[in-house]
């Protein structure tokens, strides 16, 4: 099992500093969660560690490989997954084809194999199959199975975007805001699905996530930015009782 | 090596080329900022607005100018039809949809002018005939009116972007539509009255440049050479647009001269090698994704 | 809807599923091997033409349709496939070799134009292939030496070890042979990791690129494949024209491509056999149009184009998915007959999805 480590983590959009001299650290196993107000940089920093965005300054590692080395489609090959804050699901494809593609990083791949269907490619099939089926059971998604996405509701999307992401058997989760536009029923099916995710799968999860109330329940420790810039970070009491913390969220009283 | 009297003619025309690739481009940016659809028949828009002219000036006698005027109000009205009627309907269709559907436009303003006007070239009577002697040079008065005519238009354009209410919002609501409309500007309208003056645009195009290129139906292909200017320029700025097309027409005279053999095809060739160097142009315009 | 109650996995991955699939694949690719039976030479050719547009409407569909790479340029491939064989043939290659040596070859430039395109999106590609057209259209007509240039060149005869393919239902089967294997193949693909990253691509490359997918070199690779099976069908073409011109391989070949799989329904391959039905068969009916129309309006040579993109327009209005798009809403009438309701099919809202952030 191996760490994230992420030290002085800075980028600038444009003269901005969405992320300032960001320092933190994953253990394996735990469930870290990133708060902070809108624009504070949380979604940034997700960006920044799947290697869509180039930081101007800092390191980060996961376990013995130095990030910045791994180009944006390899980040999953260390085993993180991620999910993204307003939903990105591949819309024309069946939830099926989706979770499928989910298993790409486990998949070999040969275009001309692949046309002609031969050399084991459906026992390989069955095979990738049943472990999507195993996520589709955890998830609790088999009667969208053969659905396409565009004609899901938003909470079925939500978890068919997580599914995805865990077929992938990550080692490391990263969740963009996996509650948000949820309601309390669907929150709570959150709070156990990402209890299960870490207890019986043992993946470390790291998300982002605006409902105290679920941070609370699911997270080991908490990290709160704003502006960019650590604030706290520290069990949920501690970053909550935090003054910096109350002072960011409440606005500066006089 | 080329003597210099035709190199000054050959740059001369290159400019005015390039100016008429311009004024045709910027149909394309601006229906593109407004609407994030290439209209591929703009080239074809240009076509029939000088058709229609010749049909306001001559064949209702009213003469060049007020038939001009009037034939720019009745293809910005068809702009603005095209827009609400149909284009509305279609956004958040597959881009492959979207082209075909604006070159399926093509198609049938391309026949749609045949059946009226027939299939022979027509010529239209300008004020710009003749040949206007500059600085102890002599150069035809079509292509001057060119150059004026689209250094008048951007200026033109500038100030109503830059100035007037209803271009600031047009502004506003090519960056963020959502904020635009929620802002309380009729985004949808202007839109809409983004083609209009694209098609306006597009047949002051078609007016000035019958003299060169005759009204034919055929004429609207230099929309793509059009496109192709833009696209080397980086098509997300009106300045990097016009730069571009006059990079390209400033090119094509020349390379025609010593490449007889790929007549026609150079300004195809520098947009391939540009996009090839810088895929987004010559002048890039970031934009960051959200995600 | 007809439920399929799934009882292994292999339901999914098999290439076809319900009894009624079955029999109507069965009954179609029937029909296809009896017709030389029944059909007179002159409406075998056409058949045989109609073939050759399924193969190269499917190679367009696998690069539009399944990648969302919109190409104005696969005429282009169309081209180098037919000359490019016809050469081969010329210097003395036998019929295999020639076909495989031309697909190889139309697949490394589709790969190379994928390449460069691999970085462009949107329009940008769309004007970047269609000048790759325009440049290929000027090569083939000034290269003289190679091509015989604008007068023309003669396709030799059809001929695989001695035997020649001198009637017309020879050349049938030979194309027929071709066209099964091509759509098996592209069927393969949707059913296997590489059509899926294909799809994935389309869809959202962000996603893609998070999940694995390297996007550049599967966009590369949906080219190659996309100029190879479209090479292919320049192959087949150039033994039905008999004669090449450059002028053959145009803009207005291109669109027609494009048309075919929007009008058949982009991202199936049932789209781009109903396409090909469609681009196959309008001729006929506008030239059946022509003379119930009034003198004035019948004889006008615009005719055929205004109807073209009049069609292209109420098709991308009114039913985006094109002609299977119609055809799956008209099984599904007869399959729950009489319970059909209107609300099956209602399309959700679309919104515009915008490129410009990248």
């Amino acid at each position: 099992m191996s760490s994230l480590v992420v030290e002085n983590l800075s980028i600038e959009f444009g003269g901005v500093h969405a992320v300032d001299e960001v320092s933190f650290a994953v253990e394996p196993g735990e469930t870290f969660a990133i708060i902070g107000p809108n624009g504070a940089g949380k979604s940034t920093i997700f960006n920044l560690i799947s290697r869509i965005y180039e930081p101007t300054n800092g390191s980060m590692h996961y376990g013995e490989r130095d990030l910045l080395d791994v180009p944006a489609h390899k980040v999953i090959d260390l085993g993180i997954a991620r999910t993204f804050q307003n939903i990105d699901l591949f819309e024309q494809a069946t939830v099926l084809q989706n979770l499928l593609v989910g298993r790409h990083r486990r998949m070999s791949r040969n275009l001309f194999r692949d046309f002609l269907f031969i050399a084991g490619a459906r026992a390989r099939e069955r095979e990738h199959r049943r472990k999507v089926e195993d996520i589709i059971d955890l998830m609790e998604i088999a009667h969208y199975r053969d659905q396409k996405i565009a004609d899901l509701p938003y909470g079925a999307r939500k978890n068919v975007e997580l599914a995805r992401a865990l077929c992938s058997e990550p080692s490391l989760l990263l969740l963009d805001e996996p509650a948000s536009g949820l309601n309390q029923e669907e929150t709570d099916d959150v709070s156990f699905w990402l209890d299960d995710i870490k207890h019986d799968l043992g993946v470390t999860i790291v998300m982002v996530e605006h409902d105290m109330g679920l941070v609370g329940r699911v997270a080991d420790r908490v990290m709160a930015i704003n502006d960019g810039k650590l604030l706290a970070i520290g069990t949920p009491d501690e970053v909550r009782n935090d003054p910096a913390v109350q002072q960011a969220y409440l606005g500066t009283a006089a | 090596m080329l003597p210099i009297e035709d190199v000054v003619r050959l740059g001369f025309i290159g400019v005015s080329q390039g100016c008429a690739y311009g004024l045709i481009a910027l149909g394309f940016v601006l229906i593109y900022k407004a609407t994030e659809v290439v209209n591929f028949a703009h080239g074809e828009f240009m076509m029939f607005g000088g058709f229609a002219v010749l049909t306001f000036s001559e064949g209702f006698g009213l003469g060049f100018w007020p038939g001009l005027i009037v034939a720019c109000l009745a293809m910005g009205t068809a702009g603005y039809l095209v827009d609400s009627l149909i284009m509305r309907r279609i956004i958040g269709q597959s881009q492959a949809s979207i082209f075909i559907l604006t070159v399926a436009f093509g198609f049938i303003l391309r026949s749609a002018a045949g059946m009226i006007w027939g299939w022979s070239p027509l010529s239209l009577d300008t004020p710009f005939d003749g040949e206007t002697t500059l600085a102890g040079v002599t150069l035809g008065t079509d292509r001057l009116a060119i150059i004026a005519t689209t250094a008048v238009l951007c200026t033109a354009l500038y100030m109503f972007f830059g100035r007037s209410r209803t271009g600031i919002a047009m502004q506003a609501s090519s960056q963020n539509q959502l904020a635009a409309y929620y802002m309380g500007i009729p985004v949808r309208r202007l839109v809409s009255l983004v083609w209009a003056i694209a098609a306006i645009i597009a047949t002051v195009a078609g007016a000035v440049m019958a003299p060169v290129t005759q009204l034919e139906t055929n004429v609207g292909f230099i929309g793509i050479k059009a496109l192709a200017g833009a696209i080397v320029g980086g098509f997300g700025s009106i300045p990097g647009t016009l730069l571009g097309c006059m990079l390209i027409g400033v090119i094509e005279p020349f390379a025609d001269y010593f490449f007889p053999a790929i007549k026609g095809v150079s300004a195809y060739i520098v947009m391939l090698v540009v996009l090839f160097i810088r895929p987004e142009g010559l002048i890039v315009q970031t934009y960051r994704k959200k995600v | 809807m007809q439920t399929v109650f799934k009882t292994s996995y292999d339901q999914d991955i098999n290439l076809l599923t319900k009894t009624g699939e079955y029999i109507r694949v069965s009954i179609v690719i029937l029909m296809m091997l009896a017709a030389p039976l029944f059909v007179d030479v002159y409406y075998l050719g056409e058949l045989g033409l109609l073939l050759v547009y399924v193969i190269a409407g499917i190679g367009l569909m696998i690069l539009t349709g399944f990648t969302g790479q919109v190409s104005f340029g696969h005429a282009a491939f169309l081209g180098i496939g037919a000359y490019s064989h016809s050469i081969l043939m010329t210097a003395g290659l036998p019929f295999p070799v020639s076909v495989v040596l031309t697909v190889a070859l139309t697949g490394i430039i589709g790969m190379l134009l994928g390449r460069s395109a691999s970085k462009m999106h949107g329009f940008y590609l769309a004007v970047a292939t269609l000048a790759f057209l325009i440049i290929i259209e000027t090569i083939i007509g000034e290269w003289t030496d190679m091509t015989g240039g604008y007068a023309g060149y003669a396709v030799p005869e059809l001929e695989m070890f001695g035997f020649y393919f001198a009637e017309v239902w020879h050349q049938y089967y030979l194309y027929l042979g071709f066209a099964l294997f091509v759509i098996w193949g592209a069927a393969n693909l949707l059913r296997s990791p590489t059509g899926r990253s294909f799809l994935a691509v389309r869809d959202s490359e962000l996603s893609a690129r998070s999940l694995g997918i390297n996007v550049e070199w599967i966009k590369i690779q949906s080219f190659g494949i996309s100029a190879a099976i479209t090479g292919l069908a320049g192959v087949l073409l150039a033994h039905y024209l008999a004669y090449l011109s450059p002028e053959t391989f145009g803009v207005l070949e291109s669109l027609k491509l494009l048309l075919m799989i929007v009008v058949g329904g982009l991202g199936s391959i049932a789209g781009a056999i109903f396409g090909a039905i469609f681009v196959s068969l309008l001729p006929v009916a506008i030239s059946i149009l022509r003379d119930f129309l009034p003198g004035v309006v019948g004889e006008q040579a615009g005719l055929e184009p205004m109807l073209f993109g009049l069609i292209i327009v109420i098709f991308v209005i009114f039913e985006p998915e094109g002609i299977n798009g119609r055809w799956k809403k008209l099984l599904h009438f007869f399959e729950t007959f009489p319970y059909y309701r209107k609300s099956s099919f209602v399309r959700q809202k679309s919104y515009l999805k915008t490129e410009r952030m990248r």
